[in-house]
């Protein structure tokens, strides 16, 4: 059982800490402009920490005790192909889902 | 005329985020059954899902806690997860940050991976006027911020007597690598991408999910470089 004060302790800083993250820059910085070399790498956020919170994810995935599982894998693969061709997110959602429930119903 | 493309632009954030209700109704569910299953109530999970909004850090924290580890452990390790939002925040800053305050708290409250990743795309695709793109930010936020409380609840009240069927875990991944697809334009995202994927792999033994953020740090500035070298290259 979780200790109630534990959990409140828990609830509210990662509340307070996590809405300190989103607000940080568009709260404090505004309309004041950034210099060129942080938009630069700015502008590279999202194909940089979406790949690299998903990678370990994708490669050893907790719900199988962290070992590569093959149906996953395809479904990752039928998904990003899907995605980076089509450029069309729910058709790739679409197609992972279908590998991912279907493949196992092969075996 | 503004008047109507304001209104057209929320509704092109409500249908394009549409397609990610389909991830949130179950990635929600399973947090409050999670959560019921960590011996929270209700009350409890929907309040931690009203106040953190942040579905890979919620997991890892009710986790944590569940496993018996210290507070300070479960907060530290949630948080740094959320560290990403700081990016993001960064990141919206030249698009969103002329909006008036009180909406600017509201728009950092509901930056979230999918709202991030779709106004990202939005914003760097398309000429918008401040008002269009507060408004269609607002309109992603419909189909993926308010399912997020509703079937959290859902899940906390139906709790135990779901069993826990294959493959639900595997929802978040499968909805950003379909996210991540179309963001790869040009050689400077591409290998942005590469570098974070491999060095968030290479990292991934370090404590308190490190490695996500050598990742996506190491993406970025490869980003920035090629960026450079290219257009050095071929001054525009």
């Amino acid at each position: 059982m979780i200790d109630r004060d534990a959990l409140w302790f828990v609830i509210i800083g990662l509340g307070v800490g996590s809405f300190v993250f989103r607000y940080a820059f568009l709260g404090l910085v505004g309309s004041k402009t950034l210099p060129d070399w942080l938009l630069r790498h700015l502008r590279y956020t999202g194909v940089s920490v979406l790949p690299a919170l998903i990678a370990p994810m994708v490669l050893w995935p907790a719900a199988n005790g962290g070992q590569t599982d093959p149906v996953r894998l395809a479904a990752a693969a039928v998904t990003f192909a899907a995605a980076y061709w089509l450029k069309n997110v729910l058709v790739a959602m679409l197609g992972g889902a279908l590998v991912l429930i279907g493949l196992p119903m092969l075996y | 005329m503004a008047r109507q493309n304001v209104k057209a632009s929320f509704w092109r954030g409500v249908t394009q985020a549409l397609p990610f209700f389909v991830v949130i109704v179950p990635f929600a569910m399973l947090f409050g059954v999670v959560a019921t299953e960590a011996g929270l109530n209700v009350f409890e999970a929907l309040t931690f899902s009203v106040v953190v909004i942040a579905g890979a850090s919620q997991f890892t924290a009710v986790q944590l806690l569940a496993d018996g580890a210290p507070a300070w452990v479960a907060l530290i390790s949630a948080l740094t997860i959320n560290l990403r939002m700081a990016m993001y925040s960064a990141s919206m800053t030249p698009h969103l940050g002329p909006a008036p305050p009180w909406t600017r708290v509201i728009l950092a409250y509901f930056m979230l991976d999918q709202t991030y990743a779709l106004a990202h795309v939005e914003y760097e695709s398309k000429t918008l006027t401040l008002e269009e793109k507060i408004a269609y930010f607002f309109g992603i936020v419909v189909p993926i911020g308010i399912p997020w409380y509703i079937f959290t609840v859902l899940g906390a009240i139906i709790g135990k007597s779901i069993p826990s069927s294959y493959g639900l875990d595997f929802a978040v991944p499968i909805a950003f690598l379909a996210m991540i697809g179309p963001m790869l334009r040009t050689r400077a995202h591409m290998l942005a991408a590469f570098v974070a994927v491999v060095l968030a792999l290479l990292f991934a033994w370090l404590p308190y999910n490190l490695g996500l953020m050598v990742g996506a740090f190491g993406g970025m500035i490869t980003g920035a470089q090629v960026e450079l070298m290219t257009t050095r290259r071929s001054p525009e």
